[in-house]
């Protein structure tokens, strides 16, 4: 396995990477599907299933502070449903003047928003644990056994074949430009062309780097119809389930179906 | 523009998941009868020079940069159904992987960017490169106004799907999410036409002969028109909104002292000298698709012209 600071599998003996990765595929897909149709008021499914979801990562060996820092990526999309506190009508919770005008803020637009921040917090987190406990390789037999085309899920696993090496083949164009570029040691000062300068010079980068992307498939092209390659994707038959991962799968989607049904029947 | 998990209600990620799925199906179908066994590497390691590709940027002015996103590029040089399946590798590994996008907002995702995006390219570049008739500025011009406006589309489809499902209210979410992709899709434009200058020299065959380009056929072409004029009347209708009209007021003038220089370069959703704001909104939308029949029907006379 191809050790790359963009991988993002982390390496640990844990019951939850011990897993496989059809069971961890399908239940994480179970789990956001689960936290999406449950309904905004429901505030303890929410707080059980994140309880759920932080307990997982604390089994996994990762640790909640990785996942929890990780999931701060999402947080700027947030903004996008900022508004909607604002906007809903209901009971008015506070009112913020602003010249002219105010912004009042409701109760069903608060629950709104912070179900909407809370909803994919959570399902964030779900989809990193899923990715840092389980290597690529298997994620791809999972994709295989969920019934996703044989050629899609081929392009998936050579394009994470290639993803590295294209990676650092673009950091080489970067770190090229980095060193034939001045900096003005004067802090903002611009140096180089207009933007539209600059991004025609990335745009050349792009060109050349899809150039050498091509050049590239062609040899890998050769280089497996030298090995036998016939058009035909072929890898080996998956190993049935044992009976304690049916056990664990039908175990998770219960608990799933419990949560969302506890959900629905006392909030929906 | 990669929409998270928990923005979109679930129906609407269902749809347009099923959507995408049969989309993409029938791409993988195409690229199967055109590439045949090649296809495999080409896509794959395609996908992966988007990917790095992203990586590539430019600084624009106090610490924001540009970047590719390469929906425009890879219609352009593989035609739509490679770059569909080409870019549904590359939104899918993002979601998957790096959490980029959720995994439910999959197929929303792959909608805007995949479907979407790549349809949208494929109109605009396939009707300019026509219009120049084989000269050298219709692939540049093609290509700055195929990456521009994919980009801004498939970010007002990107509001649409928010505000039907309720997350952000059409009359901001539209505008916002617009007026931010018009000045990200400048940035996508000029790298997009720097990439086709630099091949242009390199392996001017790839662009020249239509190489390995574009057989779409006339149903992509449409495909690409409808979306492109059904988002340019549904967005300003949904974000003159009857409900939030004071609101749109307001946000307009609070938007102009506090940030006027971003908002300046979208005014045009009031026409001057029409006070009604839904009214003008309508007007603009109507007159962007008149624009759009208008390259229509330029490329169906240059065709027959042609054949004349």
């Amino acid at each position: 396995m191809h050790i790359h600071f963009l991988d993002p599998y982390q390496p640990r003996t844990s019951p939850i990477h011990a897993l496989d990765a059809r069971i961890k595929f399908v239940l994480t897909v179970a789990f956001i599907l689960t936290v999406s149709l449950t309904p905004v008021a429901a505030w303890p499914v929410y707080i059980l299933l994140l309880a759920l979801i932080l307990s997982v990562e604390i089994l996994s060996g990762l640790g909640s502070g990785y996942v929890l820092k990780r999931a701060l990526l999402a947080l700027p999309f947030v903004l996008a449903a900022l508004p909607v506190i604002f906007t809903l009508k209901g009971t008015s919770l506070f009112t913020i003047p602003l010249g002219s005008w105010t912004l009042t803020a409701s109760l069903e637009g608060l629950e709104r928003f912070i179900g909407v921040a809370l909803k994919s917090w959570i399902s964030l987190q779900a989809a990193i644990v899923l990715a840092s406990s389980t290597p690529f390789p298997e994620l791809l037999q999972a994709m295989r056994a969920v019934g996703i085309p044989r050629l899609l899920v081929g392009m998936f696993g050579l394009m994470w074949r290639y993803l590295f090496v294209l990676v650092d083949e673009a950091l080489r164009l970067m770190r090229a430009r980095a060193a034939r570029s001045g900096q003005s040691a004067e802090a903002g000062k611009r140096c180089g062309g207009s933007v539209a300068w600059r991004a025609r010079v990335t745009g050349g980068m792009a060109g050349n780097l899809f150039l050498r992307a091509f050049e590239r498939s062609d040899r890998i092209y050769v280089a497996m119809l030298s090995r036998g390659y016939d058009g035909e994707v072929r890898s080996l038959p998956l190993l049935p389930l044992t009976s304690r991962g049916w056990l664990a799968l039908a175990a998770g989607l219960f608990l799933l179906l419990l949560l969302l049904l506890f959900g629905i029947l006392f909030w929906g | 523009m990669h929409i998270p998990d928990g923005f979109l209600s679930t129906l609407m990620a269902v749809i347009l998941w099923v959507v995408s799925a049969i989309s993409v199906a029938y791409a993988l179908r195409r690229v199967d009868k055109d590439l045949g066994e090649r296809q495999v590497p080409l896509m794959g390691v395609l996908a992966a020079a988007i990917f790095a590709g992203q990586m590539l940027n430019f600084s624009v002015t106090g610490g924001t940069s540009g970047h590719l996103l390469g929906a425009a590029l890879a219609t352009i040089l593989l035609g739509p159904w490679a770059a569909i399946i080409v870019l549904t590798s590359v939104v899918s590994i993002q979601a998957l992987i790096f959490q980029d996008g959720g995994l439910l907002a999959l197929g929303a995702n792959l909608f805007n960017m995949a479907v979407i995006g790549v349809t949208v390219s494929y109109f605009v570049y396939t009707s300019l490169h026509k219009l120049a008739r084989g000269k050298s500025w219709g692939v540049f011009a093609g290509g700055f106004a195929a990456a521009w406006l994919s980009i801004v589309v498939a970010s007002l489809a990107a509001a649409l799907e928010l505000a039907l499902s309720g997350t952000s209210p059409a009359n901001i979410a539209v505008p916002a999410m617009g007026g931010i992709h018009m000045l990200i899709g400048l940035g996508e434009g000029l790298i997009t036409v720097g990439a086709l200058a630099f091949l242009y020299a390199a392996r001017g065959d790839l662009l020249r002969s239509g190489g390995a380009a574009p057989k779409g056929g006339a149903a992509v072409w449409i495909f690409g028109l409808g979306i492109a004029a059904l988002l340019a009347v549904l967005s300003p209708l949904a974000s003159a909104h009857p409900d939030g009209l004071e609101w749109v007021a307001a946000q307009k003038g609070f938007l102009e002292t506090a940030r006027s220089p971003l908002y300046n370069l979208i005014p045009d959703y009031t026409f001057p000298g029409i006070s009604n704001t839904a009214l003008a909104t309508i007007l603009a939308g109507i007159i962007g698709m008149l624009l759009v029949f208008g390259v229509a029907l330029g490329v169906a006379y240059m065709r027959r012209n042609k054949k004349a």
